[in-house]
C-alpha cells in the first residue's frame, strides 16, 4: 500500500487521511510524520479527516498520539474536518479525543496554525 | 430471512478492509442512513480486529435480511481463538487484556441495534451483529 502523502506548505504539513485505513498505514504514518516534523522543522501539523469514512478505537487512539508525539516535538497539531457521522460514532464508541486541538475544516486549521504559533513566538519573545 | 449470504476470510487486516467494504457497499445499496453505514462499519473493525489479534484470524459471515419488507444486515464474525472466560466483564467499559483502549466490545455492542456474543475458553468466539434499516 501506497504511504500517506505529507504536504508541506510553509512551516506546516498537511496530512490528507485517506478514506479506509488499515493499521499498518497509520502507524507508518506516525513514523514518518514525526521524523518529517524534526527534518523539515516544522511548526503546525493538520491532520485531515474530511475523507475519512471509518475511526475506531484503533485509529482514534493513533490520531491522539500522534497529536501528542507532534507537541511533544515543539509543534501544533490540529485534527480537522471530522463529519458529522465520524463524531457521533466515535462519542459513541467512547473516543472523545481529548485534550485534542480541532477545527471546522483545513482553511480553519490553517488559521487556527497562525496565531498559535504567533502567540509562541510572542510569549517567547516576552520572556526574553 | 437471509435472502443473500457471502463468506469472506479474517485473516489479514486486508481481510477486514474487505468485509468492511463489502457491507459499506451493501448498506448504500439498501439505502442505509450514512450515519447508520458508518456505525455498522466501525463496529466491524472493532470486532474483526479482536478476531485477527486475539482469535489468530477468522471467518466473516455476511447476509441481506428480509423480513415484512424490512431490510437488515448481520455480520457474524467468528474466530477459533482462546475465547472469553468472563464475557460480562469483557463488555464493561475501559476492559481490555491488550493494548486497546478496552471500548473494542462494549463499544461496538452499542454502535449496533442487535448484538449478540458466544464464547467460551478454548472453544473461540462467534458475534452476531445486526442492523435493520
Amino acid at each position: 500500500m501506497n504511504p500517506i502523502p505529507l504536504f508541506h506548505i510553509g512551516d506546516f504539513l498537511l496530512v490528507s487521511i485517506p478514506e479506509d485505513l488499515s493499521d499498518s498505514m497509520v502507524t507508518r504514518l506516525q513514523d514518518s510524520l514525526s521524523r518529517k516534523v524534526i527534518k523539515l522543522q516544522i511548526k503546525g501539523v493538520l491532520l485531515d479527516l474530511s475523507s475519512v469514512t471509518i475511526v475506531d478505537s484503533f485509529i482514534g487512539r493513533m490520531l491522539g498520539n500522534m497529536a501528542s508525539i507532534t507537541a511533544m516535538l515543539g509543534a501544533e497539531a490540529i485534527i480537522v474536518g471530522i463529519q458529522p457521522a465520524i463524531a457521533i460514532t466515535m462519542i459513541e464508541l467512547g473516543l472523545g479525543l481529548n485534550n485534542i486541538k480541532t477545527a471546522l475544516n483545513v482553511d480553519q486549521g490553517v488559521i487556527m496554525l497562525q496565531i498559535l504559533a504567533a502567540d509562541k513566538a510572542i510569549d517567547y519573545v516576552s520572556k526574553q | 430471512m437471509s435472502v443473500s449470504s457471502k463468506v469472506l476470510p479474517m485473516r489479514t487486516e486486508e481481510d477486514l478492509m474487505i468485509v468492511r467494504q463489502t457491507v459499506k457497499a451493501w448498506m448504500i445499496e439498501q439505502e442505509f442512513s450514512l450515519l447508520e453505514q458508518t456505525k455498522l462499519v466501525t463496529a466491524i473493525s472493532e470486532i474483526g480486529r479482536n478476531a485477527l489479534v486475539y482469535g489468530g484470524g477468522g471467518s466473516a459471515l455476511l447476509e441481506q435480511l428480509l423480513e415484512n419488507c424490512r431490510v437488515g444486515i448481520r455480520v457474524t464474525i467468528e474466530d477459533q481463538g482462546p475465547g472469553i472466560a468472563d464475557i460480562e466483564q469483557a463488555l464493561q467499559d475501559a476492559y481490555s487484556t491488550g493494548n486497546g483502549l478496552g471500548f473494542g466490545l462494549s463499544g461496538a455492542k452499542r454502535l449496533v441495534m442487535d448484538f449478540d456474543i458466544c464464547s467460551k475458553p478454548g472453544q473461540g468466539t462467534r458475534i452476531k451483529m445486526t442492523v435493520w434499516n
